[in-house]
């Protein structure tokens, strides 16, 4: 940053604090209404820390020690939550925060010219704030709006089907300082872009419909048609629904909970933002049959960052709910007393994880904890908890009404109901298609219009990536599994950089727990851009698979230990596309030499022939040793 | 029933709730680890204590002992495995053994010699992280922090003063101190603190005694840590009971 850009921010620090002053008592002002809003209490801390960042703009260090006193916790526990979450900044990051969405999709839309093009016009760095202090431009990981990119968040708020036009009006519009809210409104449109409904998406349910099955069926009633049922957990691993919902009700514990875990952060998936949005009521009629089931009066929805927008409509909604007895107290008049709070993620993949989101519900770093025990026995603040994701809740609600023997008969033995598949990529209508277990991929991509297509991923960045010659093959946890992110790409797009990019999300997004998590994503989003510039030899291609042998098996959960399979496929299958990055077939230096005596340029402001090292010119240099000094 | 379990062939016997560490470490059998310590809860993040129980890999620290397991430790395929995280550790870091002060007593070191480590064969990161000399008594070299939080543990958990974390998220992740300046002066930290005994490598030194004890004279320098921790730790597990 220039002398000028820190002078600006130091301006802008000065206006926020100046001891004594006016503004810094408005200032702790706001902060005590924030603290005392959330009753002082520790674990409300990522809350607080957002609701205090929109007030303040960032998080300073007098205002992380003003938050630590006000709850009584440790000032470096404060610091350590604050500094784990993308969305919160301990240094100015400006009145405007843009946030390009960086998934594969966004950029083979052209996320990445459009958003050289903002920082070209609002003469910055991606990463920096601008030198007055005004607005900053970086990156982030996919926004779950794949079926709708190039996407964006702006100051954490969405926009969606970004063109360069918009982004012209938007550097005007940044640049007259005009409020986020007041920008034009089709810009915030989110489309649920539903493609094929099936028994879910076309439930025809009134709003606490199953939830007064379920009191009807009663615990033991409920349970058993949900064991029949088979349904099991849609995030992708697959759990036994009933099996996790009886052990957390047989766990001993002052209280019992529920949470929904609508962190949707897997690259590419999109269902649980539609579900969201416009089955909202199914969602929690499920919350409140799995509070029924396993003797929970409380639940809490842990809503992705990236879904803010969202927010107070579901705030509203819930409110709808208790005042027509379908929430809270005395649910439907039957003595059934069970209530929802939504907490609002700051921007964390790892939160998906369930004993990470408990952490994060506690106020704490997203670092998953050691398992056993686990959270039916062992979750939120040490209590038996159910954490289930936001589709397997909407099922248990239909099963509550139609019964476990009517869904088992939907889709294959070992993989009951239907699924929601997220389709985004090179296909012709992306959006959300529902269909029983047991589809084709070829199946889906028919549907959704997919042509030339060269790859699937079936799982996200986490999961497999399939070759046409298994297009075949059916999804459902004993084939193909997914927690329904589909990623298509034709044969113009280079799986090379799919690659590249899925590294480098995993290289952001790994929490930091373990070594072999930790350093190994770094290691290979290193090795991939070194193929990226021309260094690279089949040695690296054999280090990325020594990494993926390491991290699978060694890593503490499943973000390790899943970060490796579609690259490691990817290498087996697209062998072509890392091999054309190969300079050399044998040994290609790891540096630069030329680009290490960049620094020294810089500090001399030469970048004539003779201080430069490439083959002519080096040779060039020895020829006439003169011209090299300065 | 006999509590006991077979590691790499050998009865172990372990007491009911032990882990597979605890119980290794009583019976003076050495499983490589750095961010285990007996004395403080288990944490299981620098992975080096992964084994492999009935074919499957685990972390040796967190996982209870049971009746008749089988328990690889000493393999190919786990050294192997130990050392290639050693190498992510080195080159993550900033470490130069031969200017360490640690050096000869750095478990980092003598778990590397112990793994066969030649080299650290990654690219270096290089990052860029400052020392904190504030301290009249202690300065702190965070060039060579594993995250293994055993400062964190001992603060928090004997010293009952929460001076350090880890913050940030992966590889940003690094160790903070409880002040708003960042300064360990403007902790209550006090060189008398358990925390300050606890750094498995160089980073929290105690100032005017680095080389109090020549290089060649260290703790392993005179044996190998399989040899020296297990006498060390099956001490204190037995005092600890």
């Amino acid at each position: 940053m220039s002398q000028r850009g820190k002078m600006a921010v130091k301006s802008m620090h000065d206006s926020l604090r100046i001891p004594g002053s006016q503004e810094d008592s408005v200032a702790a002002a706001k902060i005590a209404t924030i603290l005392d809003r959330h009753g002082r209490d520790g674990t409300r801390l990522v809350q607080i820390l957002r609701e205090v960042q929109d007030v303040e703009g960032w998080l300073s260090p007098a205002t992380l020690s003003a938050i630590a006193e006000g709850i009584g916790w440790p000032r470096a526990q404060v610091e350590s939550t604050a500094n784990f979450y993308s969305f919160f900044h301990t240094r100015p990051l400006g009145e405007y925060r843009v946030l390009f969405s960086d998934n594969i999709t966004d950029r083979m839309l052209g996320n990445q010219d459009l958003m050289r093009s903002l920082c070209h016009k609002l003469w910055l760095e991606p990463g920096q704030a601008s030198e007055d202090g005004l607005v900053s431009v970086d990156t982030t990981s996919c926004t779950g709006m794949c079926d709708q990119g190039p996407a964006l968040l702006a100051n954490y708020r969405t926009i969606t089907r970004l063109t360069p036009e918009r982004i012209d009006e938007m550097a005007h519009l940044i640049r007259r300082r005009v409020p986020v809210g007041d920008w034009p409104s089709d810009w915030f449109h989110v489309e649920d872009n539903i493609r094929r409904r099936d028994v879910l998406l076309d439930h025809g349910l009134a709003p606490g419909e199953a939830l007064a099955a379920a009191l009807d069926r009663g615990p033991a009633g409920l349970l058993g048609q949900i064991e029949r049922s088979a349904l099991r957990g849609r995030g992708g691993a697959g759990f036994g629904s009933d099996i996790k919902w009886r052990s957390c009700r047989d766990a001993w514990g002052d209280a019992h909970y529920v949470i929904c875990n609508a962190d949707e952060g897997e690259p590419g998936t999109f269902k649980d933002r539609v579900l969201l949005s416009s089955y909202f009521d199914m969602v929690v009629d499920g919350m409140c049959i799995a509070g029924f089931a396993i003797g929970a009066s409380k639940g809490f929805i842990y809503l992705r960052g990236e879904y803010r927008y969202l927010l107070d409509r579901l705030e509203t909604r819930l409110a709808q709910r208790r005042e027509a007895g379908l929430l809270g107290r005395n649910i439907l008049g039957r003595g059934f007393t069970f209530d929802i709070e939504i907490h609002l993620g700051a921007g964390a993949y790892i939160c998906g994880e369930e004993s990470a989101l408990i952490e994060s519900l506690e106020g704490k770093p997203g670092k998953p904890r050691i398992r056993p025990p686990f959270p039916v026995t062992h979750g939120y603040l040490g209590q038996p908890t159910t954490v289930n994701n936001v589709e397997t809740l909407a099922l248990a609600a239909l099963i509550a009404v139609k019964g476990g023997e009517w869904f088992r008969a939907i889709g294959t033995p070992a993989s009951t109901g239907t699924k929601l598949l997220s389709v985004s990529g090179d296909v012709e209508r992306p959006g959300i298609y529902e269909f029983p277990f047991g589809v084709t991929v070829a199946e889906v991509l028919a549907a959704a219009g997919a042509n030339d297509t060269q790859a699937v991923t079936t799982a996200g960045a986490a999961g497999s990536c399939l070759a046409a010659d298994e297009f075949g093959r059916h999804i459902a946890f004993e084939d193909v599994p997914t927690g329904g992110s589909i990623m298509v790409f034709d044969r113009s797009r280079d799986m090379f950089e799919v690659a590249r990019n899925f590294a480098h999300f995993f290289a952001h997004e790994s929490c930091g727990f373990c070594t072999p998590c930790r350093v190994g994503t770094a290691v290979n989003a290193r090795l991939l851009d070194k193929l990226a510039n021309d260094h690279g030899s089949p040695y690296d291609l054999d280090e990325m698979e020594k990494m993926h042998r390491l991290m699978q098996g060694a890593s503490h959960c499943g973000l390790g230990n899943t970060a490796t399979i579609a690259l490691r496929d990817m290498l087996a299958k697209f062998r072509p596309a890392f091999d054309r990055r190969l300079h050399s077939p044998d040994y290609e230096p790891g540096f630069d030499l030329d680009a290490a005596l960049s620094q020294a340029r810089r500090m001399t402001g030469r970048d004539d022939p003779g201080a430069h090292l490439t083959d002519n010119l080096s040779a060039q240099a020895g020829e006439h040793p003169s011209e090299a000094q300065p | 029933m006999n509590n006991s379990f077979l590691l790499d062939g050998e009865d172990v016997p372990f007491t009911p709730g032990q882990t597979v560490m605890q119980a290794a470490a009583a019976a003076g059998k050495y499983i490589p680890h750095l961010c285990w310590h007996p004395d403080f809860t288990a944490h299981g993040s620098c992975k080096l204590c992964t084994v492999k129980i009935g074919g499957r890999f685990a972390t040796a620290c967190t996982t209870r002992a049971a009746a008749g397991q089988e328990v690889d430790n000493r393999t190919e395929e786990l050294t192997a495995k130990r050392r290639t995280l050693l190498q992510l550790l080195f080159v993550e870091g900033n470490h130069f053994c031969p200017s360490c002060e640690k050096s000869g007593n750095c478990v980092l070191q003598a778990t590397a010699y112990e793994m066969g480590m030649l080299s650290p064969h990654f690219d270096h990161f290089y990052p860029d992280r400052a020392v904190d000399a504030s301290h009249p008594d202690v300065l702190l070299d965070f060039n060579r922090c594993i995250m293994c939080e055993l400062c964190v543990r001992a603060s928090r958990e004997v010293d009952g003063k929460d001076v350090f974390a880890l913050s940030g998220r992966g590889a940003k992740s690094h160790l903070i101190v409880n002040s708003e300046s960042g300064r360990l002066a403007d902790t209550d930290f006090a060189v008398t603190d358990r925390a300050a005994e606890v750094c498995p490598v160089g980073v929290i030194l105690k100032k005017r005694v680095g080389f109090t004890v020549p290089i060649g004279q260290r703790d392993y320098d005179e044996k190998p840590i399989s040899e020296k921790a297990v006498g060390k730790v099956a001490d204190g597990v037995k005092e600890t009971g």
